[in-house]
């Protein structure tokens, strides 16, 4: 048993921690209030290899394995949560199962502009009446001659208004349930597909969160993703791998919220002396660094179980998932009691983690959907 | 008198505070939170229905009803709308309330019948730049010229502030003397060399009002003391007493409503095929959140007994506030779970909720504070 990042993971943390804190800390607070995309950061990760950390070199990307894009997500959340989540999409919502079930004409023609960040990416799962339930999804599509024609809508996309390729998931035989539904890559400006309103959320609020609407979007039926039918265990593959990312995503997230209430600990002095001397300060302290160590942990065992090649690894995706979520709440709830007042107010990052904490808990399966996850692995069901 | 301490009347007077909230507050809070809008509109019909002035008698402008009546009415508004319940609270317990403890009768004659009948607001400016929980630390400084008060210094998170037409502070004699030598004083607006300074922009009660408040060289007439000179600390922290039980009434409405929110939605919708009221893993979600909040209301409402009885509240209502705050953040939390993606979507209240909850585990004292406090009496020391 190694603890130890290797050298070139190491390599990545360094860079990506030195571009985080240099480049998107100082824009963080700015784009939470404007809900501005951050396409400019997003330009200059696509150059440090950021956008398609774990796609083969062959198509753009940086040849890096899944460690790799955790530790990367990890430290770009620890300043900017909203910049971290458009990330982990783009990777592992997007080019990932692009990389995985696409052909090699797909891959040849999405990834580069993926990796590139010409385009983002955005999964197009979730509708109105189906969140944790994918089954319940409404959107259906019929094969045309050449086409398939897509009806239906998708809510809460992360980078919905701003991405140039969607994967979209749709019946296209509802009778089968869950063996009905396929997948599609579609294009932003297929006729017939437009981007609806904008999300009102509490948290994550540069992502630009949007409904997707397709009315008779034609789709060229080589936009197909794997074979008709095979919607379902691409969507499942796909989140068993991003909740890694969620997971890494939360860990940042407890981190950032970890390195703000030491400063301010240190810094802020009441009753004559820095309260980080006052020991329900030093509880709160160990009791944030012990968690997120341990969903570190949890996080990296998940990703290095997919990097060793391992068939399954649903339960310990989800469990990180689980786990790292729950501590990143409770890390932002421990640093803005630290800050007291102070952490209220907008003037201190602290409240926009806290905003920014809570969705990680829901997006990408909610607690109880990792709950039930778990279980099954458990049960052998 | 029930287990709850209530009585007929009590209940008569909850319903008819939770028709109105329910009527007239609950429409609009969503907006007042998302455009940060002080509602001075409603605080007046509020004032008009003599209900910033519940438990004070009436010969000063009161309704002549109870604490428990009181904190009644602040549990059904902060349902609905904990900005308008803190504005309440602020208004009732930490202004009305010392002025009539510890007013001189000429004080109480002057300000309170205005105060109570709701014509006016009021304020208490303790905390500052550099005394959030060491109030002890107090920089404003006040010192004596011919028979005038001058004070100078600041004050910050003053809820109300900005809106206030007397402002019950504190000042030191002796910054050295710390706790020994601050006096409480009454400011009325307009006073020359007082001024309301900066907005805070925050997490949640954004449709409450908290800004600075400046004194520069402002001269107050001798009569403006509140209390005997010198004995400020214990004014303020008799007065905190009190406000904490409406604190923690504040945590347990936002609990309630949350869960009065999660119980309809729950009715009403529908999960992989199940009504979501019979899914197992919502039964636990609510029972545990019905379990708390009922211990909650239990703690609150035998704190406001107590005080109605004259009894010593310290330990009461610091359990209080401590439990109920706590049980506020947590119930939001695992309820917007239920719903789902939308969840942290302004569509539905608890992400409003969620962010003005954690106020009630920092402000009249944090968490840390009440357990200071309970731990001294609770030892004996």
């Amino acid at each position: 048993m190694d603890f130890q990042l290797s050298a070139d993971q190491k390599l990545v943390q360094e860079m990506v921690r030195e571009f985080a804190q240099k480049e998107l800390k100082p824009m963080a607070a700015t784009i939470d209030q404007t809900q501005q995309f951050p396409w400019e950061s997003l330009k200059k990760m696509a150059k440090l290899g950021l956008l398609g950390m774990i796609v083969p070199e062959e198509y753009g990307g940086g040849g890096m394995d899944f460690i790799s894009l955790a530790v990367a997500i990890e430290e770009i959340s620890r300043v900017c949560a909203s910049t971290g989540v458009i990330t982990a999409v783009n990777n592992s919502l997007v080019a990932y199962p692009i990389l995985t079930f696409g052909n090699e004409e797909q891959k040849r023609t999405y990834l580069p502009l993926l990796c590139s960040g010409q385009k983002i990416g955005a999964f197009a799962l979730t509708e109105p009446v189906a969140g944790s339930d994918v089954a319940g999804m409404q959107s259906s599509a019929r094969r045309d001659g050449n086409y398939y024609v897509l009806n239906g809508a998708k809510r809460f996309i992360t980078n919905g208004g701003e991405a140039g390729v969607y994967v979209v998931f749709a019946y296209t035989a509802p009778a089968l349930r869950h063996k009905g539904i396929s997948a599609f890559i579609v294009e932003r400006g297929y006729a017939g597909f437009t981007v609806g309103k904008h999300e009102e959320t509490m948290g994550i609020r540069a992502t630009a969160n949007c409904e997707l609407m397709f009315e008779d979007c034609k789709i060229p039926v080589e936009n197909l993703l794997g074979q008709e039918g095979d919607g379902f265990k691409i969507a499942m593959h796909t989140l068993d791998v991003s909740r890694i990312d969620i997971g890494a995503q939360a860990v940042g997230l407890a981190q950032g919220c970890l390195d703000e209430a030491l400063r301010y600990s240190r810094e802020r002095r009441q009753f004559g002396e820095p309260i980080a001397n006052f020991q329900f300060i030093q509880g709160m302290l160990a009791q944030m660094a012990t968690s997120i160590d341990a969903a570190r942990l949890l996080v990296y065992r998940a990703a290095w179980l997919k990097d060793s090649g391992a068939k399954r690894f649903s339960v310990e995706a989800s469990m990180a998932k689980f786990f790292a979520s729950e501590v990143a709440v409770e890390c932002a709830r421990k640093a803005v009691q630290i800050h007291g007042g102070y952490g209220y107010s907008r003037e201190f990052a602290v409240e926009r983690m806290y905003r920014d904490a809570k969705v990680m808990e829901i997006y990408e399966g909610t607690s109880q959907v990792q709950s039930l996850v778990i279980a099954r692995g458990l049960l052998g069901a | 008198m029930g287990l709850l301490e209530l009585t007929d009347a009590h209940l008569r007077f909850r319903d008819q505070v939770r028709d109105f909230a329910q009527r007239v507050i609950a429409p609009q809070a969503a907006q007042l939170d998302a455009s940060g809008t002080f509602p001075i509109e409603l605080i007046r019909e509020l004032g008009a229905r003599g209900w910033l002035g519940i438990p004070f008698p009436k010969e000063y402008g009161g309704l002549g009803l109870d604490c428990r009546s009181y904190i009644l009415a602040l549990e059904e508004i902060a349902k609905v709308c904990a900005s308008t319940a803190i504005t309440v609270a602020a208004h009732c317990s930490l202004a009305c309330y010392p002025i009539f403890a510890h007013g001189t009768e000429h004080q109480k004659k002057k300000y309170l019948p205005p105060l109570l009948r709701g014509e006016k607001l009021g304020s208490f400016g303790l905390t500052e730049p550099n005394a959030g929980s060491d109030a002890g630390a107090t920089e404003t400084t006040v010192r004596v010229e011919g028979d005038k008060w001058i004070i100078d210094g600041q004050k910050r998170f003053i809820t109300n502030s900005s809106y206030a037409d007397v402002v019950v502070f504190t000042a030191s004699h002796d910054r050295t003397l710390k706790t020994k030598a601050i006096s409480a004083f009454l400011v009325e607006r307009g006073t020359p060399g007082f001024r309301v300074g900066r907005h805070e922009d925050k997490l949640g009660l954004r449709a409450s009002d908290t800004a600075e408040l400046w004194f520069e060289g402002c001269a107050l007439p001798h009569d403006n003391l509140l209390g005997p000179e010198r004995e400020g600390f214990k004014v303020f922290m008799e007065t905190l007493d009190g406000g904490r039980i409406s604190i923690g009434a504040l945590g347990l409405g936002i609990a309630a409503g949350a869960l009065e929110y999660t119980l309809e939605y729950v009715r009403t919708h529908v999960r992989n095929g199940m009504p979501m009221h019979r899914l197992q893993w919502v039964q636990e979600l609510i029972a545990e959140a019905a379990t708390e909040i009922t211990c909650a209301r239990h703690l609150i409402y035998h704190a406001a007994a107590l005080k109605d009885r004259g009894a010593k509240i310290t330990v009461p209502s610091a359990m209080a506030k401590l439990y109920a705050s706590e049980v506020g953040t947590r119930t939001c939390r695992r309820l917007m779970d239920i719903i789902g993606p939308e969840g942290v979507s302004v569509l539905h209240p608890l992400e409003r909720f969620l962010r003005d909850a954690k106020l009630m585990e920092i402000g009249e004292g944090t968490s840390q504070i009440q357990k200071v406090v309970i731990a001294r009496e609770v030892l004996g020391k």
